[in-house]
């Protein structure tokens, strides 16, 4: 029996929700859509004051994404589960974990990435200052990386039940709240006139930790939700 | 020396009795404590020069907190455990630690607010220990939100334990990156309070009360797991001949 090489077969997987999700845009532009929504709350909520806002501007960015890329999250394995898919990546011998990973990175590629790319402009509106642009970018980029990976994990756990959307940020959000911390925290500093080195540090130290535990945590949890 | 003791109590029938047995030494062991150590910090302890009688709620409020993360840590291991060696009363036991854990996080988020009242002034302050315990909250009500919203009790017990273990290499992280975020963002005034100089009278009360909660833990959890039992064996043989 031949065998495709692990990396050649996680390069087709990730190839292939690019191209899936390219046919079917709208599902990707909805989670942007819902973060510019998001974020216009908040002006709306409490004062048009610019100088007012810069002080949120911030941590409202941070929570605006995350909420956005959990709303990305809940189909992440469902269709693959549903029709089979999955299965057969189960059975297939190849390392589950680096197959997970491989559909993460293109999920990321899809959700995670546009919210980076947005932030400076979502930020501006509230206030942001431009140089604290690169740290937001910096920051949201080792956030959503990590999100992506933790989602990964609710979301195989959640695939085969009822509601599983509230489930999947109840699960999810808690766990995120480091991040949130160290995320909203970096582009504070730096807009203090502080060098946001520390928390950057800490993001990327738990981006990594994620990175080389998640798809373990992943593939036993997709196991579990395929096996019945 | 042989592990076949060690193997039996893996088998419910054999955990049942064993349970049912040392649950009362836990339970009478524990109320004993409990009280003397109630006695203790509310009467023969003498009272802080700084918070005065208001210190006393600590005697709850500690313990409590200490609780909450023991059981975390008791749930994820007994999650470990049923999801490696796939034992069953592993299982059974990480649900039952559940609402127990939860309990405890409640406590003492509540006794913290409480005593917030007369020290700070407000209900709710946004201090590291409060904010990890309400994070510790949401995980415990995660942990049984997905638990409970599986059909299969079998797929039930995994989904949770990868969960269980997912969050308890999280806990760790969630209280250093509170605690950091709070030392950023908190006025001294409040600190002052945070690390009260104890004195060795204030202390004894407070491990008594400890060990007392301790006792507690296994008294429920040993009636608690005895129930989830009954409720997994429901079909089973033995418990006809057993009742």
């Amino acid at each position: 029996m031949i065998r495709t090489p692990t990396t050649e077969a996680a390069k087709l997987i990730f190839k292939r929700d690019l191209t899936l999700a390219w046919r079917r845009w709208d599902e990707v532009t909805q989670p942007l859509i819902f973060y510019v929504v998001v974020t216009t709350m908040f002006p709306l909520a409490t004062t048009p004051d610019l100088s007012a806002l810069r002080v949120i501007s911030g941590g409202v960015v941070w929570v605006a994404a995350l909420l956005a890329s959990l709303l990305a999250l809940e189909a992440l394995f469902r269709a693959d589960v549903e029709d089979g898919t999955m299965e057969q990546w189960v059975l297939s011998g190849q390392p589950l974990g680096w197959l997970l990973l491989a559909k993460v990175a293109a999920h990321w590629v899809l959700t995670g990435l546009p919210l980076v790319i947005m932030s400076p402009i979502v930020g501006t509106g509230l206030g942001l200052p431009v140089d604290a642009w690169g740290v937001l970018m910096l920051s949201l980029l080792l956030g959503t990386g990590t999100l992506s990976v933790l989602g990964g994990i609710g979301a195989a756990l959640t695939v085969g039940v009822r509601r599983g959307s509230v489930l999947l940020s109840l699960l999810v959000l808690p766990l995120a709240m480091p991040l949130l911390i160290f995320g909203a925290r970096a582009v504070g500093m730096q807009m203090d006139g502080d060098s946001p080195a520390g928390p950057l540090q800490l993001l990327a130290a738990i981006f990594f930790m994620a990175l080389s535990l998640g798809p373990i945590a992943m593939s036993a949890a997709i196991r579990i939700s395929v096996e019945n | 020396m042989s592990w076949t003791w060690f193997h039996k109590l893996a088998s419910p029938p054999h955990a049942y009795r064993i349970l049912g047995r040392m649950a009362p030494w836990f339970g009478w062991s524990s109320l004993a404590l409990i009280l003397l150590a109630t006695w203790w910090g509310l009467v023969k302890a003498p009272a802080d020069y700084q918070q005065g009688d208001g210190f006393r709620i600590l005697y709850v409020h500690a313990p409590s907190a200490w609780m909450s993360m023991f059981t975390y840590v008791v749930m994820a291991v007994a999650a470990g455990v049923g999801l490696i060696w796939r034992i069953k009363l592993a299982h059974a036991a990480a649900a039952a630690c559940a609402p127990i854990g939860a309990s405890f996080t409640f406590l003492a988020l509540a006794t913290g607010s409480i005593w917030g009242k007369p020290m700070w002034g407000t209900w709710w302050v946004w201090d590291a220990r409060l904010t990890s315990e309400l994070l510790l909250l949401f995980l415990y009500l995660g942990y049984m939100a997905l638990r409970a919203s599986f059909d299969d009790p079998q797929r039930a017990d995994r989904a949770s334990a990868v969960l269980a273990l997912v969050g308890v290499i999280n806990v760790p992280i969630i209280h250093y990156s509170v605690e950091w975020w709070t030392t950023l963002h908190q006025p001294a005034s409040v600190t002052k309070f945070d690390k009260p100089s104890i004195q060795i009278a204030m202390l004894i009360p407070l491990f008594i009360m400890m060990a007392g909660f301790q006792l507690y833990f296994g008294w429920v959890i040993s009636r608690r797991l005895r129930g989830e039992i009954l409720r997994r064996e429901r079909n089973a043989g033995w418990l006809k001949e057993a009742a």
